[in-house]
């Protein structure tokens, strides 16, 4: 250390030495948890990316002559032009003879937007209510006593009730799935605020007159970092089986745009007979949200130190 | 017992204990070997990093599962603990052998009563039915003189306060009658008057029961109350071992004389009375009540300060001492505005400060600035040494270039290495970090400086450089300072006046050297009177 040293070497001095502060994705990047669950995420977000070039057909195209074919079966599709074409349907085809390996690759696009978008949504929304609700006192009791009324309110009945109002869509699934999860962000970012606006450097930066705003984003809402992204990881995860559901009960994504849940909501009738239309949609969802939770715990491992497992 | 008395309960020979790989050193404690007689108190002590818990952990067989004992014995009577199997140590402990800890309350379980807690150790370890447990348990109660032991028995952990939970600790460390009591710094957490208390307990008890008792502590006014033999140690070495009287008076290393010379003397230190300096600060009848109320509760009212009256000239410091909960540091926080009082004024200078509303305040902000106690979260770890500096001169209207040049000479100014501003705070050891906030802190070109014992977390060592700092930076800017704290010591040494605070009031106020030679209040009294170590006067040795 090139500090002038004291007169006494101080102990502590030789812990502190040679330590540097690593970008938090640098030290995230070091748990294997991570790196899993990072991979498989990529690989799906590939997919939704590149679906059009992943040897699909339009998704939405119903085939009468091909209804319920089993996985690997070659159909001869009658294009538009009078001419005719063959290809193998590798997961099978729906009850309107509609390409379920198309689908169910498309429809990756709309759970992982979802996702996504939930996470965003309700991490932006949930963080400027939280830092008003921690800072604000006054306004504390009220907005906290309005996120407890929405707390309370189940997703999927909200999901019913605006599908009633308005139309089924993305807009509305996404809106019915971030009413809920607001208050959850809202609660942790309250939470820490209330914690680090106690601390003595919070207090040293008022003492030198720093004003609200740079107070907050200078020396607050780094402290929210950490925590938001695993919970927005979290968050992602459950809303992608949500919106699954919603779709699954016909009040989600309407059906000309294929996503998990409504494939197998229509392969649900005849599942006996033709599993494969819940089967593979089943196992990129369960996938993708198994992904998003071994991502999430990994971080949640390294970023938080309280639950790291060491010594 | 009969037959081995002259023998030493506790030999510890060359013990030797390693860190994991990637420490700053290679062992937690190095080759270190000292005995505990019967009857005995030694003390081990030694500054924070020093190796002194890992020993009693390593006695007790409790170490953390990353370090492992590599060399040396550990005799507890003859019987190694270092090769004893996990059921013989857990026989071993409390009828052999017991600890007390820093802190009753966490090493108490909070729901269990705290007669339950003893009568598990009863029931693990002896045959006793439950009559005859619960008469042992009422009758150890009354030996650490608990009031009303009936009581006690059935009352939870934080129904008592810190000194009888405490008792609560001891009693069930000695409820076996143990040959060797550990003490792990058993007073730190408590307020003087308390601790005074319990270290008469236990030199009572250990003095009718023969047991040996390996104390452990920082405070060489602990160890000058109740050692009989000194083991000082540092960076996992035994440095010098020998009873008190020769290690307090004619310590033979350097370090053990740079140590104690470095402990402040209870006397204050004579300095030329003058009162000539302008009044930077006047408070007059200041309080600070909190009032909690909720929906469907009664309102609870807390009057942390009451009717504080005190004056700071320019170049003066003054003290204000008491125990915890005192109301000392909610003094000093109404006074930098970091809470609002709700009674009385506050006179910086001419304006009146109490109840000015936050936009009118901004400009007065900087003439009172604050050191805190912890030098580990005073500062924000995600921002350099040098930015946080700066921060202050650049919320009002410095540029950060003429700030980084003002910082380069703070930083002189306190004794640190101004190439070190790009540095974060986690890469500078707590003497260091508490130079860098009073840095901090002048970067405003204060009237006031509040220190809200900013002192109390350093080792002695470096808690001498860290109050010679101070003074000299009070006389050389002609600063008016409060300095918060419980340390009677600290405050002989760095106070021209003093404020005795008990239950939110002055008790007393008036010159360092009056307080301290002729106390009039009882409170201040007692308080006085429980200073450990009073009767010593520690020398200083040239190292």
């Amino acid at each position: 250390m090139s500090v002038v040293t004291e007169e006494v070497v101080d102990s502590a001095s030789i812990a502190a030495a040679s330590t540097r502060r690593r970008p938090l994705w640098q030290v995230a990047l070091r748990n294997p948890n991570v790196i899993v669950g990072g991979v498989i995420l990529l690989i799906m977000i590939t997919i939704a990316a590149l679906a059009p070039l992943l040897g699909t057909i339009d998704p939405t195209r119903i085939d009468p002559a091909s209804r319920n074919k089993k996985p690997g079966t070659e159909i001869t599709m009658r294009m538009d032009d009078g001419t005719t074409q063959k290809r193998i349907a590798h997961f099978g085809t729906d009850s309107l003879g509609r390409d379920v390996y198309s689908r169910v690759i498309y429809g990756t696009r709309v759970s992982l937007l979802v996702g996504v978008a939930v996470a965003l949504i309700s991490v932006a929304v949930g963080t400027v209510v939280g830092l008003i609700s921690g800072y604000v006192r006054w306004l504390d009791g009220i907005i906290m006593r309005i996120m407890d009324g929405l707390m309370a309110i189940p997703g999927i009945l909200l999901a019913i009730a605006l599908v009633s109002i308005w139309r089924a869509g993305l807009v509305t699934v996404i809106f019915a799935i971030v009413v809920p999860d607001v208050p959850r962000v809202v609660r942790l970012v309250r939470s820490i605020v209330l914690t680090v606006r106690e601390e003595p450097y919070v207090e040293g930066a008022i003492s030198v007159g720093t004003p609200t705003w740079i107070l907050m984003f200078r020396h607050i809402l780094p402290n929210t970092v950490a925590p938001l992204i695993v919970q927005g990881t979290f968050l992602a995860a459950a809303a992608i089986l949500v919106e699954a559901a919603l779709s699954f009960l016909g009040i989600g994504i309407p059906p000309e745009t294929p996503s998990w849940g409504n494939i197998m909501a229509e392969g649900r009738t005849l599942f006996r007979v033709f599993p494969h239309n819940i089967l593979y949609p089943g196992i990129f969802l369960a996938l993708t949200v198994l992904a998003i939770n071994i991502m999430g715990d990994g971080l949640r491992d390294t970023l938080d130190p309280k639950m790291s497992k060491k010594v | 017992m009969s037959g081995d008395a002259q023998k030493p309960v506790l030999e510890v020979r060359d013990l030797t204990v390693d860190l994991p790989s990637g420490a700053d050193r290679p062992h937690a404690v190095e080759k270190v070997s000292f005995t505990v007689n019967p009857g005995e108190i030694v003390c081990l002590v030694g500054e924070s990093g020093s190796g002194k818990s890992v020993i009693a952990f390593t006695v007790m067989g409790l170490l953390a599962k990353a370090l492992k004992p590599t060399a040396g014995q550990i005799l507890l009577q003859g019987e190694d603990v270092l090769q004893a199997s996990e059921a013989r140590l857990r026989e071993l402990r409390c009828t052999r052998m017991s600890m007390i800890f820093q802190e009753p309350m966490t090493a108490l379980n909070p729901v269990m009563t705290c007669g339950e807690q003893i009568d598990e150790v009863l029931a693990t370890h002896t045959q006793l039915d439950a009559s005859a447990r619960r008469a042992k348990i009422l009758a150890i109660l009354e030996r650490v003189k608990l009031p009303e032991p009936e009581r006690i028995y059935a009352s939870y952990p934080h129904q008592l306060s810190g000194g009888q939970r405490q008792r609560i600790m001891i009693a069930m460390a000695l409820v076996l009658d143990p040959v060797l009591l550990i003490a792990d710094e058993p007073t730190t957490a408590l307020d003087v008057t308390t601790q005074a208390e319990i270290l008469k307990l236990i030199a009572e008890l250990q003095g009718t029961q023969g047991t040996g008792v390996l104390f452990i502590t920082h405070d060489f006014g602990v160890v000058a109350e109740i050692a009989h033999r000194v083991a000082v140690l540092r960076w996992g070495q035994l440095v010098e071992f020998g009873t008190t009287e020769q290690i307090l008076s004619r310590p033979q290393e350097g370090y053990t004389k740079m140590l104690i010379s470095s402990v402040p003397s209870i006397h204050p230190r004579h300095r030329e009375e003058r009162r000539e300096g302008k009044t930077v600060l006047r408070t007059s009848k200041l309080g600070k009540t909190y009032s909690s109320s909720a929906f469907f509760q009664a309102t609870r009212v807390v009057k942390a300060a009451v009717d504080v009256d005190i004056d700071i000239r320019a170049g003066e410091t003054l003290g204000i001492v008491g125990e915890s909960g005192s109301g000392k540091s909610t003094v000093a926080r109404c006074i930098a505005r970091l809470i609002d009082p709700t009674e009385g004024k506050i006179y910086l200078g001419d304006t009146e400060i109490a109840a000015m509303p936050p936009r009118q305040l901004r400009p007065h902000r900087r003439r009172v600035q604050i050191v805190f106690q912890d030098p580990y979260r005073s500062m924000n770890p995600r921002m350099t040494v040098g930015d946080t500096i700066i921060e202050g001169p650049m919320n009002f209207g410095l540029g950060r270039e003429e700030a980084l040049k003002r910082a380069r000479i703070l930083m002189e100014t306190v004794r640190l290495d101004p190439n070190s501003l790009d540095r974060y705070p986690h890469q500078f050891s707590g003497g260091q970090r508490q130079r860098i906030c009073i840095a901090r802190a002048l970067a405003m070109e204060p009237d006031l400086l509040i220190a809200d014992e900013a002192v109390s977390a350093l080792d002695v060592s470096v808690q001498k450089q860290v109050l010679e700092l101070l003074d000299e930076i009070r006389q050389r800017l002609n600063l008016a300072v409060l300095f918060i704290t419980h340390d009677l010591r600290v405050a002989a040494q760095i106070c021209d006046f003093v404020a005795v605070m008990s239950k939110g009031r002055v008790v007393e106020y008036g010159p360092a050297t009056q307080v301290f030679e002729n106390p009039q209040d009882d409170y201040t009294k007692a308080l006085f009177a429980a200073a450990p170590g009073r009767h010593w006067e520690f020398g200083s040795f040239a190292a």
